[in-house]
């Protein structure tokens, strides 16, 4: 138990300054690579919590996809990111004194009791803990027949994401010469070469 | 110690306040509000997984899923909004967003 605690508030610790960094660093870069460090202390934090899938997804799609995007992004794009922080100090009362605010507010909610005790008695689908199902199991048993129907959204959501993202960036550039197989594969002989008869001494 | 359920609140609490704040302290900067936003939406799955695992209800590791795909796509569709703003103007600054004058 005293191992537990000690991982949660090590995971904590890491994951609010990592947070800290991405919104602080001067380097975008940074900012992405202190992003991935709190995710991967969030996967962890689910680790602990005991939704072990929902940790691995986590990984695999904030750090895998997500991360590399924003890391791709950053990188390509040639801009002037001194530029942009200027007026950075401009802002800092003011969200300092918002994001106190807001926290204290949530703290305040947060202690002031969670839940009514028989919450827990109308769960819609229990945790399996006695059934010996794991996390991975009990979440693709309902996920798959009570839910299907937003597991079908959510592949639409992402089907609709990938076709605007390519919509948005694909783009056909003036002036540049492309091979083009079909066109090349498709000419004849009698449109690509002409026969002249060339009279002696005279020239075409 | 025992570790409960309010811990994970404080974390995300904490978190989600982080994300706010990168946002008022990253005025200009789309890219770093866009990361402000899945810090944000980091600390709303822990919040969902703490009262999963507190109310002994997997619905709510259901949900945690449907926000991953939304975050992703979101993320997607506007870093491809910023590569396209960026063709075109040369620059992603916010405050320079007003063509429309919405």
């Amino acid at each position: 138990m005293i191992i537990q605690a000690l991982a949660f508030y090590l995971f904590a610790a890491i994951i609010v300054a990592s947070g800290l960094m991405v919104i602080s660093s001067r380097n975008p870069v940074h900012s992405v690579l202190f992003l991935i460090l709190a995710f991967f202390n969030g996967a962890a934090l689910f680790v602990l919590l005991g939704a072990e899938f929902l940790a691995m997804v986590m990984v695999i799609v904030y750090v895998g996809a997500v991360a590399v995007l924003f890391l791709f992004v950053v990188m390509m794009l040639d801009i002037n990111f001194v530029e942009l922080r200027q007026g950075f100090l401009q802002y800092l009362p003011i969200g300092a004194l918002i994001g106190v605010v807001l926290l204290i507010e949530l703290l305040f909610v947060i202690g002031g009791g969670i839940s009514p005790p028989d919450v827990a008695l109308v769960s819609a689908v229990p945790i399996p803990e006695a059934s010996g199902l794991s996390n991975t199991e009990a979440l693709g048993q309902i996920l798959y027949t009570r839910y299907i129907y937003l597991f079908q959204g959510a592949g639409m959501v992402l089907l609709t994401a990938m076709i605007g993202a390519i919509v948005l960036t694909l783009r056909a550039r003036e002036g540049v010469r492309k091979q083009k197989i079909s066109r090349q594969v498709s000419r004849t002989r009698d449109e690509s070469i002409e026969l002249k008869q060339v009279k002696p001494g005279e020239g075409v | 110690m025992e570790i409960g359920t309010s811990h994970y609140l404080t974390v995300a609490a904490i978190l989600f306040t982080i994300g706010i704040f990168g946002i008022f302290l990253n005025r200009k900067n789309v890219i770093v509000i866009l990361m402000s936003i899945e810090l944000m939406l980091l600390a709303v799955n822990i919040n969902l997984v703490a009262f999963s695992v507190a109310l002994g209800d997997l619905v709510g590791q259901v949900f945690v899923m449907l926000i991953l795909t939304v975050a992703a796509a979101e993320s997607a569709i506007g870093l491809a909004i910023l590569v396209v703003y960026f063709r075109n103007r040369g620059t992603i600054a916010v405050e320079d967003i007003n063509l429309m004058k919405g």
